[in-house]
C-alpha cells in the first residue's frame, strides 16, 4: 500500500515483540500515519500516559536507573569525543596562543598569531575564497534534490543512475584530484569538448589561471558532494506517504502543486539539515585544493583551512594553522546559528 | 499514451547526460590505464582504448606492496565500521528515547562538533596519540574515526522513528534496556544502520591525511596512503598513476555497486 505501512513493516518484523501488540500497532499507525507520536489511537496495551513521555516514571528510584542506564550507554561515546573532537579544539585554541613547538619550552604570546595571519595575504585570500565557495551551497542543495526528485521513481534501469550519480561520493580525493587534473589539462577532454561545441575559442588553462582555479575546484567539490546529498533527499521523499500524494490527486491537484504543498513541506527538517551541513562543508573545504592546485597559482587558491593545513602540517607552524582555524571556527559557528536561526521549520 | 512516452524518453534523455558529466572522468581513467599506444593529452582526446593491455597494472604491483595495502585498508575499514556502529547507536538509543538529566546538554555537545573545524584536530590529535603511544598502530588509526556526531544523528532519527509502543511492551514484559536496545531496537533500524556502516566503509577507505600521519612504515599504509607513494616514484608516467587510481577506487565502486542493493532494497522495502 503506501508509506504508512513502512512504519508498521519493521513491526511485524520485530522478533521479541509480543504479537497482540504488533497487531494492536498496525491499525493505530495507519489512523495516525506521519507523526509516529500522535498520541489517540496509541493506549491499546501500553501504560497510562502513551506517547513519546511515558518513558518518565513518576518513582525517583526508576528516574534515577533510568539516568544511570541512559549514562551507560552513552559513556563509551562520550569518552571517545571528548579525547578525539573536545580536547583537540580546547588544546588547540588554547596552543593558538603560544608558540609551541617541539623545540622549545611553550610561551604566551597573546594575540601575535593572529596578527600575524591576518597579515598574511595567503590566509586572507583564503578567507575570502571559504566565503566565496558559500556559492556552492544553493548549487548543491537545489542539484541534489532535482536529482533525487528525477531517480525517485521505478523506472527500468534506475538503480544505475542512482550509482551513477553516488560513484563520485565513493572516491578518494587523491584519486579525484588526479582524474579532474587530467580533465582540467590544457590538451585535456574538456577543453576538447567545449572546443567542439564552439563555447571556447582557445584551450583554457582551467588550473593554471589565477582567476578560473578557484571555480574549477568549486565545481569538483559540486561533483563531488552532489551524489551524497541526493541520497539524503531521496531517502526522504521516499518517507513521504503516498497516500498522501493520492489523496492530492483525488483533489485535483497537479504535479506541481503537489511538489510544493506536500513534498516540499515534508521535506524542510531534511532541507535544513543539508543545507547546514553544506554550509559547514563549504567553510571547511581544503582538500580538493590540496590535491589539485596545492593553493596555487599565484596563492589564488587557498581557502582558510587550507592555509590551517599547509602551515601545520607543511610547515610545521602548528600554532599559526590552530590561530587560523580558530579563525574559520568563528565563522562555521556565526553561520551556523544564522541557518538554524532562519531555516527552522515553522510547523509544530 | 503517446504523450507519456515522449515524458519517459525525455526523463532518459536528462538522466543520461547528467550520468555521463558523473562518470565520464572515471571513464578516461580507464582508458588512459589500460592503453599503452599514444599521447594521452591530445586534440581529438582518445576516449577509446587503444592497444589495451594490462600492462600499466602489472607495473603497479611491481612497484609497491599492493596486497599489503589491501589488506591493511580492509582491516581498518573493518574495525571502524564495527566499533562506530556499537558505540554510536548505544549513544544514540538513551538521546532518542530515554528521558536524563542532562540529555539536552549532551545533545548539544555532539550538535557542536559538527559546527567545529574537526578537518585540523589531527594537528592536535597526533599529540594526543603519541601522549597514549599509539604512533604507528591501526588503534591510533580508527580510533579518533570511531564516533562522529553524524552517524549519532542519524541513529537518533532512526530510533525515533520506532513506535513506542514495542519499547513499553518490552518493557512491561520486563526486557532490560540492553535487551530491548539490542533485540529489539538494533534489528528494527538496521536498514539505518547498513546506510551508516557503508558511508563509514567508504569514509574510512578514502581517509588519507590521518592514517599517513599515524602509520610511517610503507607496508603498513592503507591504499589510500600507498597510492600517493606511488605517485611519489613514478611520477613522469601518467597510465601507471591512472592504472594505480584504478585500482585504488575499484575496490570501493565494487563494494558500492555490490551493497547499494541492499542499501537501495532497505528504501524501496521502506516504501512498498
Amino acid at each position: 500500500m503506501s508509506a504508512d505501512l513502512a512504519r508498521a513493516t519493521p513491526a511485524t518484523n520485530a522478533s521479541g515483540a509480543p504479537a497482540a501488540v504488533t497487531g494492536a500497532f498496525t491499525p493505530a499507525s495507519a489512523a495516525a500515519a506521519p507523526q509516529p507520536t500522535a498520541p489517540p489511537a496509541a493506549p491499546v496495551l501500553s501504560p497510562p500516559p502513551a506517547g513519546q513521555d511515558s518513558s518518565r516514571r513518576p518513582h525517583r528510584g526508576a528516574t534515577l536507573r533510568i539516568g544511570l542506564t541512559a549514562w551507560l550507554f552513552l559513556a563509551p561515546a562520550l569518552i571517545l569525543l571528548a579525547v578525539f573532537s573536545f580536547w583537540p579544539v580546547a588544546f588547540g585554541s588554547f596552543l593558538a596562543f603560544t608558540d609551541y613547538s617541539l623545540i622549545h619550552a611553550t610561551h604566551w604570546v597573546g594575540l601575535d598569531n593572529f596578527r600575524y595571519i591576518f597579515d598574511n595575504e595567503m590566509f586572507v585570500t583564503g578567507l575570502k575564497n571559504s566565503l566565496l565557495f558559500l556559492l556552492m551551497v544553493p548549487c548543491v542543495q537545489i542539484g541534489a534534490l532535482s536529482l533525487a526528485v528525477l531517480v525517485n521513481n521505478k523506472l527500468p534501469g534506475i538503480r544505475y543512475f542512482r550509482a551513477a550519480f553516488y560513484v563520485p561520493v565513493v572516491t578518494t580525493v587523491s584519486v579525484v584530484g588526479i582524474m579532474w587534473g587530467f580533465m582540467f589539462h590544457e590538451q585535456g577532454a574538456l577543453n576538447y569538448v567545449l572546443m567542439a561545441m564552439h563555447l571556447v575559442g582557445a584551450p583554457v588553462g582551467w588550473l593554471s589561471n589565477d582567476t578560473l582555479a578557484m571555480f574549477a575546484i568549486m565545481f569538483v567539490t559540486l561533483w563531488r558532494g552532489l551524489g551524497w546529498y541526493m541520497v539524503m533527499y531521496l531517502a526522504a521523499l521516499q518517507a513521504v506517504p503516498a497516500d498522501m500524494q493520492e489523496a492530492a490527486i483525488l483533489d485535483g491537484a497537479n504535479r506541481w502543486q503537489r511538489f510544493w504543498k506536500i513534498t516540499v513541506p515534508m521535506l524542510r527538517p531534511t532541507i535544513m539539515v543539508c543545507t547546514i551541513l553544506s554550509v559547514l562543508a563549504a567553510l571547511k573545504a581544503y582538500q580538493e585544493v590540496d590535491v589539485l592546485t596545492q593553493g596555487g597559482p599565484m596563492n589564488s587558491t587557498f581557502t582558510g583551512l587550507y592555509y590551517a593545513y599547509d602551515q601545520g602540517l607543511k610547515h610545521l607552524k602548528l600554532p599559526r594553522a590552530l590561530a587560523a582555524s580558530f579563525i574559520v571556527s568563528l565563522f562555521c559557528i556565526g553561520i551556523a546559528l544564522l541557518c538554524l536561526r532562519y531555516l527552522k521549520p515553522k510547523h509544530r | 499514451m503517446n504523450t507519456r512516452a515522449l515524458k519517459v524518453c525525455g526523463h532518459y534523455l536528462i538522466l543520461c547526460a547528467l550520468a555521463v558529466v558523473c562518470v565520464f572522468p572515471f571513464w578516461w581513467t580507464l582508458v588512459t590505464a589500460i592503453s599503452t599506444e599514444g599521447n594521452i593529452f591530445a586534440f581529438p582526446p582518445t576516449f577509446w582504448p587503444n592497444k589495451p593491455s594490462l600492462e600499466n597494472f602489472i607495473e603497479v604491483f611491481r612497484t609497491i606492496p599492493m596486497w599489503d595495502f589491501f589488506r591493511n585498508s580492509i582491516f581498518i575499514a573493518v574495525c571502524t565500521v564495527f566499533w562506530k556502529l556499537l558505540l554510536c547507536s548505544a549513544a544514540a538509543y538513551p538521546l532518542a528515547r530515554m528521558q536524563f538529566k542532562g540529555r539536552q546538554l549532551v545533545f548539544g555537545l555532539i550538535l557542536a562538533t559538527l559546527v567545529l573545524p574537526s578537518e585540523v584536530n589531527f594537528l592536535v590529535n597526533f599529540i594526543t596519540v603519541t601522549k597514549l603511544s599509539l604512533v604507528d598502530t591501526y588503534t591510533g588509526v580508527i580510533l579518533p574515526n570511531v564516533v562522529t556526531a553524524v552517524a549519532i544523528l542519524l541513529l537518533k532519527q532512526a530510533f525515533e522513528e520506532v513506535p513506542q509502543d514495542l519499547i513499553d511492551a518490552a518493557r512491561v514484559d520486563g526486557a532490560s534496556e540492553w535487551t530491548i536496545f539490542s533485540r529489539i531496537m538494533l534489528p528494527l533500524i538496521a536498514p539505518w544502520l547498513a546506510t551508516v556502516g557503508i558511508l563509514t566503509a567508504v569514509e574510512s577507505w578514502n581517509e588519507y591525511i590521518w592514517p599517513s600521519i599515524v602509520m610511517s612504515k610503507p607496508d603498513e599504509f592503507p591504499l589510500s596512503v600507498g597510492v600517493l607513494y606511488l605517485r611519489g616514484t613514478f611520477g613522469s608516467s601518467t597510465r601507471v598513476i591512472a592504472a594505480g587510481t584504478v585500482l585504488t577506487i575499484l575496490p570501493t565502486l565494487a563494494a558500492f555497486l555490490f551493497t547499494q542493493r541492499f542499501f537501495m532494497r532497505g528504501m524501496d522495502g521502506a516504501v512498498k
